[in-house]
């Protein structure tokens, strides 16, 4: 068997399956969503073909602007918190016993894994008045009734950098796995405190894997979408939910497919520029 | 040093099971009310998922379209992961990467894209649309698992192979399937516990003439409070468990979440 | 002609000529090995004979019919890889029946000549274990045996004992010589390690940088080597300068000496001395003069470094016959026309 290009069609074979059905249901469905953005809205229906920008004209708003500004800080805020907090903690795994590594990530896939709605259960929970944190706080004597936490701000940051840690556990991971234990040894054998040899060794050594697992975790908590609704109040809501809230709630799927079509170009173009700033520095 | 590490994981780990830990809690309240630490002590509310008829279609549901939809990635990862491996096709990494952007994208932008592909064509609430969207949105994971599994196969095996007389179709019958299994079951099992906790996509396409789980404990969720919400995710959590914990029994768990092999 | 037959083949990967122009013929039943340094494009020529890489040019010859674009399955081989490439999913069994299970073979024929091949390579009742826990040594004979099992046309093995140590190689290739003369099998090993190619092989072919530099019996290599590549790759020798004077007597070390005779046409070549040919005698008497600087006692073999001319010649010697000489004395030394050979620079 020599691996070389395919020649006749029969070669081609294994992929009509699978690319046939990745363009089907993946690229037809984005392009349609991009066409659809373009439509205007029927009353009562779905939407009629056309060819206009009032969708995109419509969130050009204070209001939509203001919901993009706090998702965008949101996204970022978690990513930060959860980089902050995962790095160490998987420098840290990455150096324990093998069976202990094991362990954790089974349960952070277990996490990982559960559904956003679940979580949100969770939260609300721990955060509730009658079974929640603050009960724990009587008990202890330090407040004298128990309150509840939600809806607050903090309650969607806690909630989200807990659904987003798992993954930025992971993302890294494989990084902090690979990376030569030498190299902190040297540093240690320097003279580098353990902590010294992590802030001057590893971070530096990281820098891009950093970058990388910031854009990521951003990605991915821009999609969150049921937390800032179950455990906030309606000012904390995200592009997310205002674009469920318009495609499924008010039927107006041209305007949620303008504001896909922009989260998308906007996360995009955030993660451009942090490409870019991120190679600018490596040049020099 | 080792206390200030076992201090940082502790308390990792008290915030990842806290809210689980009070979730377990209310699960087991006797009666219907959402209190901790629990008053009294009943499985009620575990029997309830399989008694309450509107919780065991909701079950149900979600375990049919898990185990379809991780079955129908499988079906569009394994041939496309092996003709990346087999062939010199750069261009076909086109396909890779769309493989992988589904899950990389926010879930809304999947999800509304798959809302206005059903509506357009005329299939939008049908129940088979959940399965076809859950198999794309989820081929990353076999995928991704896939194509590790391939890369660790030593390519001098399949020549070895050829030189033995065995053409195309018998080598990967007799000799790339047995050793990309542990990957497949792996990449399977990813997709169904992924699936079956799956919010988003499923509701945008089939929320309103069917109820997964996860749907359905949304829609409770706006209504009140059952118990029952919180005995159904923590057998959700159990089952990830069972699965991933079987995953790391049999598989090289590190290996599969890119750490390099130890063979210890 | 049966046997192998190797028409002009070149293979080019990109812009870079792995294999070029080559043309080799091995008669049936003979056992060739390929030497040369690493990227001397050895490996590739056995691939394509394998028909696991395809020559950009050239043809290949099998038993009189031309296999060139022939699939590898297709052509009755058996090929030991440098990986060994033992199914690690499969038994020690599975392993060695792969050719014949694929091919349909009964149960109980696979299960017999599975036995046979077992006891041909001294490991019987190794069936059932798992190839994940033989030592290397077994693995390599597992790998030898699943090669055998369909009594192929043509043996390949590509640096088959290159990760066994030493000792235990040694003892392969005597082994493996001896199975190859038993079943009188077309046989072709890739090697760079030249020890392993004198021992094992009817003809050696010497290879560097895509190109046959020279294909003759091991003794005849060592003995008649055809360039300075081949006299310095095959064992030891000295490399020394010759010159041509206006007589057209050679100029050895200063010193003209009439037993040589320089190439026909060339006034400047390279002759290559075996050190064990290398004389040591007292100075003058016609003797080249030098100067010890080094002496190596390496127990089995004294080496005497020595300086004459500006060149540094080596000379070994068996204990018995030990040169008494120390450091910084004046020797002469003497070169036997009839064991070294001048060769074109």
């Amino acid at each position: 068997m020599r691996r070389e290009p395919p020649q006749r069609l029969a070669d081609y074979g294994p992929l009509f399956f699978p690319a046939g059905m990745l363009t089907l249901f993946f690229v037809v469905p984005f392009a349609t969503m991009i066409a659809v953005s373009f439509f205007q809205r029927q009353q009562g229906g779905f939407y009629t073909p056309d060819f206009v920008f009032d969708n995109y004209a419509r969130f050009l708003s204070l209001f939509f602007g203001k919901v993009l500004g706090f998702s965008l800080f949101l996204a970022i805020a978690v990513a930060i918190a959860c980089v902050v907090l995962g790095i160490p903690f998987t420098y840290l795994l990455a150096r324990s016993k093998r069976r202990i590594q094991v362990i954790w990530l089974v349960a952070l896939l277990c996490i990982l894994s559960l559904s956003e709605v679940m979580i949100g259960f969770a939260w609300s929970t721990l955060f509730s008045r009658t079974a929640g944190l603050t009960n724990l706080l009587v008990w202890l004597g330090l407040v004298s009734q128990p309150q509840a936490l939600t809806p607050s701000f903090g309650a969607v940051m806690t909630a989200m950098t807990y659904q987003a840690f798992p993954y930025t556990v992971l993302v890294i991971y494989p990084a902090l796995v690979r990376l030569d234990p030498t190299l902190t040894e040297a540093a240690r054998t320097l003279g580098a405190s353990p902590i010294k040899a992590f802030f001057t060794v590893v971070v530096p050594a990281l820098r891009n894997t950093i970058l990388a697992t910031l854009i990521m975790v951003f990605i991915f908590a821009l999609g969150s979408y049921l937390l800032p609704q179950l455990l906030g109040r309606p000012q904390h809501w995200t592009l997310s939910v205002l674009i469920t809230d318009q495609a499924v709630y008010q039927s107006n799927m041209p305007f949620a497919a303008a504001m896909a079509v922009f989260l998308v170009l906007v996360s995009l173009a955030l993660v451009g520029l942090a490409l870019y700033a991120g190679r600018q520095k490596e040049a020099k | 040093m080792n206390a200030l590490r076992r201090l940082f994981f502790l308390a990792v780990g008290l915030f990842l099971a806290l809210p689980l830990i009070v979730v377990a809690g209310v699960s087991v309240n006797q009666r219907q009310s959402l209190t901790f630490p629990p008053q009294g002590f009943s499985l009620s509310w575990y029997g309830q998922i399989f008694t309450n008829p509107e919780w065991r279609n909701a079950l149900i549901a979600s375990l049919t379209l898990a185990a379809s939809s991780a079955l129908l990635a499988l079906l569009i990862a394994l041939p496309l992961a092996w003709f990346l491996w087999r062939r010199v096709a750069p261009w076909a990494n086109i396909f890779q990467l769309l493989g992988v952007a589904p899950f990389t994208l926010p879930p809304v932008i999947t999800a509304l894209g798959l809302l206005t592909f059903w509506a357009t064509t005329g299939f939008y609430g049908q129940s088979w649309t959940a399965v076809v969207s859950h198999g794309i949105f989820f081929v990353t994971l076999p995928l991704v698992t896939l194509s590790l599994g391939f890369s660790a196969i030593d390519r001098s095996l399949v020549e070895a192979a050829a030189t033995m007389g065995a053409d195309d179709r018998t080598v990967f019958r007799t000799v790339v399937l047995p050793l990309i299994l542990p990957y497949l079951v792996s990449g399977y099992a990813f997709a169904f516990v992924l699936s079956l906790n799956e919010y988003i996509v499923a509701y945008m396409t089939v929320g309103f003439t069917m109820e997964t789980l996860p749907i359905k404990i949304f829609n409770a969720l706006r209504y009140g409070y059952t118990p029952t919400m919180a005995s159904v995710t923590v057998l959700f959590l159990l089952v990830a468990a069972v699965v991933f914990g079987l995953v790391a029994r049999f598989g090289d768990l590190p290996k599969l979440l890119g750490a390099m092999s130890e063979e210890k | 002609m049966s046997g192998l037959n190797i028409n002009h083949v070149t293979k080019q990967f990109g812009t870079f000529t792995a294999v070029n122009d080559v043309s080799l013929s091995v008669p049936e039943g003979t056992f060739v090995c390929l030497l040369g340094p690493s990227g001397c494009g050895k490996t590739t020529l056995m691939r394509m004979i394998a028909g696991l890489d395809l020559p950009t040019q050239g043809s290949i010859e099998l038993a009189g019919s031309d296999i060139t674009g022939v699939p590898t399955h297709k052509r009755e081989l058996g090929m030991v890889f440098q990986s060994l490439a033992l199914f690690p999913h499969l038994t020690v069994g599975e392993n060695i029946a792969y050719s014949l299970r694929i091919r349909g073979v009964a149960k109980d024929v696979q299960k017999k000549r599975v036995e046979e091949l077992l006891g041909m390579i001294h490991l019987p009742g190794f069936a059932d274990r798992s190839v994940n826990k033989l030592s290397g040594g077994q693995r390599q004979r597992v790998a030898i045996a699943r090669a055998l099992a369909i009594s192929p046309k043509l043996f390949l093995l590509d640096e088959p004992l290159s990760a066994l140590d030493a000792k235990l190689r040694e003892a392969m290739q005597v082994e493996l010589r001896q199975l190859q003369q038993r079943l009188g099998i077309t046989t072709i090993v890739v090697t760079h390690d030249q020890r392993e190619a004198m021992t094992m092989a009817d003809t050696v072919v010497v290879m560097n940088k895509g190109e046959i530099r020279q294909a003759a019996p091991p003794v005849e290599i060592y003995r008649r080597p055809a360039d300075s590549f081949v006299a310095d790759f095959i064992g030891q020798t000295n490399l020394i300068p010759v010159e041509a004077d206006s007589a057209g007597r050679a100029v050895i070390l200063g010193q003209t000496i009439e037993a040589f005779s320089m190439p026909a046409g060339t006034t400047k070549g390279v002759l290559s001395v075996r050190p064990e040919d290398v004389q040591i005698t007292a100075p003058g008497n016609g003797a080249i003069p030098a100067t010890v600087t080094f002496i190596r006692d390496l127990g089995g073999a004294i080496e005497t470094f020595v300086e004459a001319g500006g060149t540094q010649v080596i000379a070994v010697s068996s204990p018995r016959s030990r040169p008494e000489v120390s450091v910084g004395q004046q020797v002469g030394i003497r070169l036997d026309p009839a064991t070294s050979v001048v060769l074109a620079r």
